[in-house]
This record gives structure tokens, sequence and C-alpha cells, in this order.
């Protein structure tokens, strides 16, 4: 049996997230083949500019992910800050305003549960740098619904906790350092 | 591809609180609502979704705990200030030319909002010609939201925000430390009528000139955001206002034609003529 095709990535990082999301995707071409949706964690109170920042440097379409609309293939989608994001069984994004998740609002464990329902072995996880544990219990719940799980090499990352935290909760398929992780989602993605 | 076991056993849950105890969560979001099942399933200890059903069908004082982790109280005052500083410049304006006023704030949780529109009337000059209308589903949420009494751990963010909201005032004289927090002060909890009432299930209960409805609607699917929008439509009267929470929008609605934007960043609509 051939594994499903991977038509969604969801990533989650913290401390050293930015730095660590321009490595695994400035300079890819067009991922045209899965919807990519991340949550960063940031300090609270701050209007979200990530998809400005990053919209200015990636060679593909970055939005805030609205409610409602559809996760696009091609597309790379933040959570808007102070609100949780989640994808709903139609793949289309939903906001909560329910409390922070290990003190992190968006939390990356609510963001990969839902995809993990929304997707199933369709969906690939992945957990970069940060130093909470956000995000361990999300990749199991990845890994469970039979997805594809993968984790930054914690000896790379900048804060190791979250990596740490995701190997030991959800066995991931893959370790990799950024540039393995880089290759993984050009294969999975890009034509 | 059938559904999985958690989701049948939450659509049964469901479907069963409805029949027992007339509330519907039906039309809400799937994704939220069964992050929120399955955390009540955990924190009330059953084994399944099921063996919770069963529990809240016999047991009215569990659903009553149940309703809890389904309603999740969390507002703040004040919260996204920017929407207070919209509503003072485009619609307070508009407020003053009226001599008698009734505002409905939705979905009202514990109170927050429809406290800190108060302040805002108040500063204004309109709350003694104001009746606020506060409503949720939660009793107990309603229960908190009138006795106006909020943790003094909070005060400092509140008063962050109230200054950010245009408030010009100092924040304390709103309140008394006391009664284990801050007791809001009498004036502003006279002008607020506190009440149950489903977006789901209920009608119309008044005419109103501004209803603000801030982060409840994305918890509905669409068809109850739009039957929430209609409410709003059918009782807002001639020309009136409509604020929503700062990701929310009518864009995709039933009703998108039939408001027009008064400030689109900070989600404030008015009903076309």
């Amino acid at each position: 049996m051939t594994a499903p095709r991977i038509e969604a990535i969801a990533i989650g990082t913290s401390a050293g997230g930015i730095d660590a999301l321009f490595a695994l995707l400035e300079g890819l071409p067009v991922p045209s083949r899965a919807a990519l949706i991340a949550v960063i964690h940031l300090p609270d109170g701050h209007e979200s500019r990530l998809p400005e920042v990053f919209g200015a440097r990636l060679g593909f379409p970055v939005t805030e992910a609205a409610p409602g609309a559809l996760a696009h293939p091609g597309q790379l989608h933040f959570a808007p800050a102070g609100y949780h994001l989640l994808v709903e069984p139609d793949r289309t994004f939903s906001l909560s305003c329910d409390p922070p998740v290990l003190f992190s609002r968006p939390s990356i464990d609510v963001l990969l549960a839902s995809c993990a329902d929304a997707w199933g072995p369709a969906l690939a996880g992945l957990v970069l740098t940060g130093a909470n544990e956000d995000g361990a219990a999300g990749l199991a719940a990845v890994r469970a619904a039979g997805g594809l799980a993968a984790v930054q090499d914690p000896v790379e990352a900048a804060y190791p906790t979250m990596p740490l935290a995701a190997i030991a909760a959800a066995r991931p398929q893959h370790v990799l350092p950024l540039a393995g992780l880089r290759r993984l989602v050009q294969e999975i993605a890009c034509p | 591809m059938g559904s999985s076991l958690a989701d049948i056993e939450i659509r049964l849950l469901i479907e069963a609180v409805y029949l027992r105890y007339g509330h519907d969560f039906r039309d809400y979001a799937p994704a939220s609502l069964k992050r929120r099942v399955l955390q009540a399933r955990e924190r009330m200890g059953t084994a399944s979704v099921s063996a919770l059903q069963e529990r809240v069908l016999h047991d009215a004082a569990e659903f009553a705990r149940l309703l809890q982790f389904l309603t999740v109280p969390v507002s703040s005052m004040f919260r996204d200030p920017s929407y207070f500083v919209a509503l003072r410049r485009h619609v307070v304006p508009v407020l003053r030319t009226y001599p008698s006023l009734k505002v409905w704030v939705a979905g009202c949780s514990t109170g927050e909002e429809p406290y800190s529109l108060a302040i805002l009337l108040h500063e204004e000059g309109l709350l003694d010609r104001t009746i606020l209308y506060a409503t949720d589903i939660n009793t107990a949420s309603l229960d908190k939201a009138r006795q106006g009494i909020f943790s003094l751990d909070h005060m400092q963010a509140f008063t962050r925000d109230y200054q950010r909201a245009g408030g010009t005032r100092s924040f304390s004289e709103y309140y008394t430390a006391g009664y284990g927090g801050a007791l809001f002060d009498r004036m502003l909890r006279d002008r607020i009528t506190f009440a149950d009432h489903s977006l789901a299930t209920d009608a119309v209960f008044s005419e109103t000139q501004l209803v603000s409805c801030r982060n409840v609607l994305i918890y509905f699917n669409r068809q109850l955001q739009d039957r929430a929008l209609g409410l709003f439509h059918d009782s807002l009267s001639h020309r009136g206002f409509l604020g929503l929470g700062s990701k929310e929008t009518l864009d995709f609605s039933a009703f998108a034609d039939r408001f027009e934007a008064v400030s689109r960043p900070d989600r404030l609509y008015r009903k076309k003529p």
C-alpha cells in the first residue's frame, strides 16, 4: 500500500522560529501540491506582521488565515495573533479565543490536532525550535491519525525544548536538521 | 471515509443535550467544539464521551458543569482598544442624536464587554439615556456578570487597555477594591440588563441602535452565523450599528449587502437604508 499523497503541511515553532522558518522556506519554488499552515508564538498584545514579513521574502503568497477561508495549496497561512487557529473537517479555517494552551495562543497543539482530524494521513506536521512543550501533544495526534511527523534536530535547534518534547511524545518518522526538513517540504509540496 | 468514533460520540452528545436541555450546539464549528468536549470529558473524569452523555442526560447538575466547558467564558475589558476608539469616533456622534438608546451585547460572557461599553457611554454623556442588554446562554456567567466583580489581578491590563481605548480618567474611579476583587460602580451595573438568550434558538427581543457581538460568531458555522446576523439586522433600528470581533467579517455572509463598513479594520458596520 502506498502512502497517501500529503496535501497539507502544518508547522509549529516558538523561540528562534522566525529564522528557522525562513531557513525552511526561503527560496523554495511554489509549494503548489500542499497548503502550508504555521503557528509561531509571539509576545502577547502585538498584531502579527508575519504575513508581510514573510510575504516580502517568499516566492509564493503568504496570508493571515481568515475564518471560513480554505487552506490553499501553494500558499503559507499564518495564525493571527491572540487567536487559536483550527482547520475544520471541510478544510476551512476557524479561530477560537479559548484560553491559552501551555501559555500559548495561538497554540501549536490546537492547530496540529485539528489538522490531524481534517487531513488524517494526508498531513505532515513539523515542529521546529522553541522553548516550551507546545506542539508535542499535537504532533502525537498527527501520528495517531496516520500522518507524517517531522521534528527539527534538537542538536541544531536554537531552543531544543520544543523539538525534544515533540520527539518524546510523537516518535516522529523524521528528526532532521532544517536543511533536511527543507528537502522534505520540497519533495512533498513542490512539483 | 466514515466518521471517527470520537466524532460520532460528540455528535450524539450534542444531539442529546439539545433534546434534553434545549441548548443547541449543533451548528457550532466542529473543530473548537470537539476540543471543548474532549476537555470536558477529561476534566469530568469519564472514560468516554458516551459515558459523559449518559451522565449529563440523567443529572442536570452535571449538565451545568458540562455547559461551563462548552461555553468557555473568556473575556477582558476594552479588548482590542481600537474598537472602542472607533466607537467613540464613528458611532457616538450618531447616538447623541437619539433621545433614548438601546445597546445589545450578544454573547456577553462574564460581563467585561458590557461594563466596558457602559464606561464609554458614561464618558460620552450617554449612559443616562441608555439601556444595555447583555445576553448569554451561560447563566453562571450571567450571575457573575451581574455581580460586577472582577479579579484585581486583571486591573492592570484592563487599565492599560482602557487608556488605549481613549479613556480619559483614572480607571480606578470605576471600581472599589474589596469583596474579593474589584467591584464596579453601581451606576454602570444599573444600566445593564443581563438576560439568558440564545442566538441559536431565541428571537429578537428589542429594537436597538447598536449591537456589539465580538468573538462569538467565530464559534458558529456559516448557517448559524447567518441566523445570528439576521437577529442583529432585525433588532437594529434604521441605520443602526453592528460591531464584530477583530477577525470576524460580514464578507462571506448572507448579510454582506445589508450593511456598509464604517471602519473595516475595526469591524464596525452600519445597517443600510
